[in-house]
Parts: C-alpha cells; structure tokens; sequence
C-alpha cells in the first residue's frame, strides 16, 4: 500500500461497505483508498463485485452498510442524523462529480457526439449551448473525433464510440473518473486507440479507478493494483507485486494463472 | 335529394366540429393522465404502480359502451350529476387514459437501462433524465399506437350519440330522419371519417420517418 498510507486524505475514501442482493452478499466490508491523480485498477474473476464497487461509487447501486465519500463527501447518503438516502437533487449533484465510463458505451442515440458531450454540460453545468459546444469540440479532439462532432452514435464504430463516452464523462470535469470494462465490448483491433485515450487522461493527472480485463494495460498504466475475490478486497498493491506469477497469495495466484492460460 | 342533403350540410357541419371537439378533448385529457401514470407505473414506488395497474387493467377490461353508460347513468347514484356531454368525454377519457398508460409503459420499457444509467452518471435529475433522455427516444415506438389510438378515440367519439349529444353521428342520424335518404349520408359520415382518420395515418407516418434517424 504504496500511496494510501500517506497523511494526505483520499480522494475517495471507501470503508467496510458491504452490500447485498437478495441473500447473495457482493460486497463484503470493502475498504479502499484513491489518492488524487491515482490510477487503481481493480481486477478479479467475475461475480467478485467489481462492477458492483464501482457502480456503488457513483451511487448507481446503494450499499447496505459503510461508507463512500469522495473529497470527504458521503455519496449517497445523508451525513446528518440517520442513514438516510440523499434526495434525487443531492444525488444528481453528487453524481455529476463523478465520470463514469460504461461497458456497452450508453451513447445517447438520438443526439450526436457533440450532443453527448453537451447535454449534462448544459442542464447541469449550466454552460450556454455555445461554451459548451466549445468544450464538446475540445474534448473530441482530445479523444482523436473532433471530425465527428456531427455523427450520431449509429455512425460510429465501437471504439470511436466508446471515445465519445470518455469525452462525454471527462467534459464534466468530474473529480474522478470509473471506468467499468470499457473495452470488453469490443473487438479486438479496436481496444488500442481507447486505452490510448485512458493513457493520456492517466497523463495528465486524471483519478481513476478502473475494471478491466487488460492485464498488459493494467500493469502500464495503474499506480496500484486492486485483486476482488468473493466480494473483499483479497490483494493489493503496486502492478508488479500484485501480477507477479509467485504471489503468495492462492486465489490471485489461480486467478492469473487461469487468465494467462486463456489470453496468451 | 341533393338539395336536401346540401340544405342539412350546416347541421352536419355542427355535428362535426362537435365529434372534433369531444375528440380533441379526450387526446388531449388522456394524452396527459395517461403519461403521468404511465411514469407512475414504470418508475413509481410499488402502491403506486399496483394502483395504475388495477385502474389500467379494469377499464381496460369494460367494454366502452358500459364505460359511458356507468359514467352517465351510475355516478349520479353516488351524487355525481355530470351534463351528458362531459359524461361523455370522461368515459371515453378514462378509457384512452387506460391505453396511453399502456403505450407509455411499452415506449419507454424498450429504452436500455443503459441510457437511464447514463443520464445519471452525468448528473441529470429524474425530470431530465426523462425529458432529455428517456421521453425522445421513446417518443418513436409510442407514436404509432398512439396516433392508432387517436383515430379510435374519433371513431368511439361517435358513441356519445347514445347521450343524445348531437356529434356527427347523430346529427347524420336527424337528417335521415327528415329526409329518409339513409344511404348517401351513411357514405357522406364514412367518408368524413375516413378524411380525417386517414389524415392522422399520414402525419403518423411523417412523424415517424423524421424520428427514425435514432437508431439504438
């Protein structure tokens, strides 16, 4: 635990969150710490509660139990008297500072990739259409599209898409970003240019916590390494310790193992 | 007989713009209730959701001559006197209510959960979310039905007859009464409502082209 054991106060500060559907418990006391400008990777078989972490991170999903603040902020919760949920208004406005990258993109299909961008840069930024017409055109740039402000989603592959996702969650200029199996729904020779954009936002200081099942990737770009099994935290670390091939650790260990066996 | 028929054309025309009138009313009525309930049932707290359904379920389930019979005959047993015309409008109401309820539910069911999620993660309030987000992508699978239900709503509109409320129906009725000509008005009243229903099918049609650039 490199990073986290310094004075100063995570980012986003996760604390013995537990949570549970139905009879099924997904998430068992997780505890964690991202430090800003961080770059954590969270990795794990499926069914570990990785996604469901993330999800809980920017309230998508409740948690039955512990805490998640960003910047000292309980996210979906009340901090005065009971655990009480915050109101749709206080979560919104909780939400808005957090990005978030989804797996099957989520592009809205009836606005274009500019639209995309703009829309929660107006409504909820409040920008006029045309300051935020200027910052939608910066980030596509940014992510390799600014020749595709007009295209609507339908008209783009599945890489430029997921682009135009990242530059939709960034624009927001959220204090941290999640990125949940982004490039599992694409096809192989598309992956590359998304985890470039990832690299640079990494570059230039962006807080991360991503899913993912791109170990290479995960090695390169995260300052720390996060292993879920049954829905704890089993390992964590700096990508070299945590990937290393004779960890002590049994369940990481097989998890790599059977990873290997199957990607390379 | 033309003569008569022309000499009648005015009564007829009353008639008519009657038959717009309660059908505008009941689009619009229902148009309304109808949303409001249909987010009701979709993204309502469950009691609510079990009270639009039993409400869509039951009307849905009365045959709509029973509807304004019960509505015109029966509420005033319970105090309820309305004048047959809005007797009329609120049963034929709450049966359109019923069937938007429905198309909602359906439009905006086939939305991904995804593109909630989405409008959530950038921060938009339910009322965006389903303003910016849900209501114009669903806005295409609800227009069909809906403009469907709309040329059923002129065509029933022509039940309030039974009320004694001179729409086109009746008022074609009245002139056969005078003038014993029963088959040119019957054509006369289809074609007019043929006119105006195959009108609706049309802008549908349009409507649905322009939306059809959002593609999931």
């Amino acid at each position: 635990m490199s990073t986290s054991s310094t004075n100063i106060p995570a980012l986003l500060d996760v604390t013995d969150v537990s949570k549970s559907f139905g009879t099924v418990q997904v998430l068992r006391s997780v505890s964690l710490q991202v430090a800003r400008g961080e770059v954590v990777t969270v990795i794990g078989p499926s069914g570990s509660g990785k996604t469901t972490l993330l999800r809980c991170v920017n309230f998508l999903e409740s948690y039955d139990s512990g805490s998640i603040r960003i910047d000292g902020k309980e996210v979906g919760f009340r901090e005065t008297g009971a655990r009480q949920r915050r109101s749709e208004r206080d979560l919104a406005v909780m939400r808005a500072e957090t990005g978030m990258v989804f797996q099957s993109f989520n592009l809205f299909p009836h606005l274009t990739a500019a639209g995309n961008i703009m829309l929660g840069l107006t409504k909820v930024r409040g920008k006029s259409r045309a300051e935020a017409r200027t910052i939608a055109e910066h980030w596509l740039g940014r992510v390799g599209l600014a020749h595709k402000a007009d295209s609507l989603p339908a008209e783009l592959s599945g890489g430029q898409q997921q682009r135009v996702g990242i530059a939709r969650a960034v624009a927001m200029g959220p204090k941290i970003l999640l990125l949940d199996e982004i490039t599992s729904a694409l096809d192989p020779e598309l992956v590359g240019e998304v985890l470039e954009v990832v690299r640079s936002l990494a570059e230039d200081g962006m807080t991360m916590v991503m899913v993912t099942h791109e170990m290479a990737f995960a090695r390169d770009a995260s300052s720390r390494i996060i292993f879920m099994a049954d829905g704890g935290v089993s390992a964590a670390g700096p990508p070299a310790e945590i990937l290393a091939a004779d960890t002590d650790n049994e369940r990481l260990r097989t998890f790599l193992a059977r990873f290997r066996a199957s990607h390379f | 007989m033309l003569t008569q028929i022309a000499y009648a054309l005015p009564f007829l025309a009353q008639g008519f713009a009657l038959t717009l009138w309660v059908s505008l009313l009941v689009v619009v009525f229902s148009l309304i209730a109808g949303v409001i309930m249909g987010v009701g049932l979709v993204y309502g707290p469950i009691p609510l959701q079990w009270a639009v359904r039993i409400f869509s379920d039951t009307i849905r389930g009365i045959p709509i001559l029973v509807l304004i019979f019960f509505v015109y005959y029966g509420l005033p047993a319970v105090g309820l006197h309305l004048p047959s015309f809005w007797a009329a409008v609120l049963a034929l109401t709450l049966f359109k209510t019923a069937q938007v309820v429905e198309y909602l539910r359906g439009a905006v069911g086939s939305i991904p959960r995804g593109q909630s999620e989405a409008a959530m993660a950038i921060g938009l309030t339910f009322r965006q979310r389903l303003a910016y987000v849900i209501f114009p992508q669903a806005f295409r699978r609800f227009l069909p039905p809906w403009i469907n239900g709309v040329t059923d709503a002129v065509k029933g509109s022509a039940l309030v007859s039974l009320l004694g409320i001179t729409d086109l129906m009746q008022a074609i009725n009245q002139v056969i009464g005078r003038t014993y000509e029963a088959m040119p008005l019957y054509i006369l009243g289809a074609l007019i409502y043929f006119a105006v229903n195959y009108a609706l099918s049309l802008a549908s049609r349009r409507l649905e082209r322009r939306f059809s650039f959002i593609r999931e």
